[in-house]
């Protein structure tokens, strides 16, 4: 066994089982650690597919920025004594089934359909290219997002602030 | 086998896909059903980078998911900002309680 493969299933092991844990546990500081362990994972997915640029982004953005908002959600919604109240499930039966036919559609399209791979290699300096890429290529998406990530910003603000009466 | 192709990353791509779906069917909690979503946004982004690897070729699938996780991060944003305020209105973020726009 090459020793990417040995790697690759530790990260797929990884993977896998965070996000288990974060559909199927019952507590949800749990499910946020799940959470960890499954973006930890894709991150070292993507230095498997040699894109490192994107596995830099996933770290910050991901683990730094969302999961980082997503624990003081939690923490702020929820008393630790009843961390578990408001978190029972529903249908447990009906979601396995949904996934069990979700993933196994997945998987057999994935394994069956006839892929045109390509034998191009893979770009070593991406950070260069994507940068050439988004000011040039994609210039246009990438003002569009930031002008979307300017109206989040205040969108957020707006929202979660606390209403002022007037009189 | 023990040679990495295309179908190792979209296999795994689908069982996130799966358990994102199951996340945010059967849980209650809001923040658990945001969690799900994030699940689903990130087996796109595998399959996405994955087949800018193996069949595109080039950096146009790391690209798109770059756009996608700035997308997440702004979605996770806004919706924790909506989960805090049901919070602040209701006392609880149980999803199926949440069945008004304003007080």
């Amino acid at each position: 066994m090459q020793p990417e493969f040995i790697i690759f299933l530790f990260l797929a092991l990884a993977t896998v089982a965070g996000a288990g844990a974060v559909a199927l546990s019952r507590n949800i500081f749990w499910s946020a650690m799940g959470l960890l362990s499954a973006l930890v994972g894709v991150g070292g997915l993507y230095v498997l597919l040699s894109a490192d640029f994107i596995a830099v982004t996933q770290v910050l953005v991901y683990i730094g920025g969302v999961l980082v908002l997503i624990i003081f959600a939690v923490m702020l919604t929820n008393q630790i004594k009843d961390i578990n109240v408001s978190n029972s499930s529903i249908g447990l039966v009906g979601g396995c089934a949904v996934f069990l036919v979700v993933a196994t559609l997945l998987s057999f399209i994935a394994i069956w359909a006839p892929w045109k791979l390509t034998d191009r290699a893979p770009v070593v300096d991406t950070t260069v290219a994507i940068g050439n890429g988004l000011l040039g290529v994609w210039l246009l998406p990438f003002e569009i997002a930031s002008v979307v990530l300017l109206a989040t910003l205040i969108g957020a603000i707006v929202i979660a602030r606390k209403e002022v009466k007037a009189d | 086998m023990a040679h990495l192709t295309l179908n190792h990353f979209l296999v795994i791509g689908a069982l996130l896909f799966g358990f994102g779906v199951l996340a945010v069917v059967t849980r209650r909690n809001a923040i658990a059903v945001l969690m799900g979503i994030e699940l689903i946004l990130n087996a796109a982004n595998l399959n996405l980078v994955a087949f800018g690897r193996y069949v595109a070729g080039g950096i146009s699938g790391q690209v798109f998911g770059l756009f996608v996780i700035v997308l997440a991060a702004a979605e996770a944003a806004v919706g924790l900002a909506i989960i805090l305020t049901i919070y602040q209105m209701l006392r609880n973020i149980d999803a199926s309680d949440a069945t008004t726009l304003k007080q």
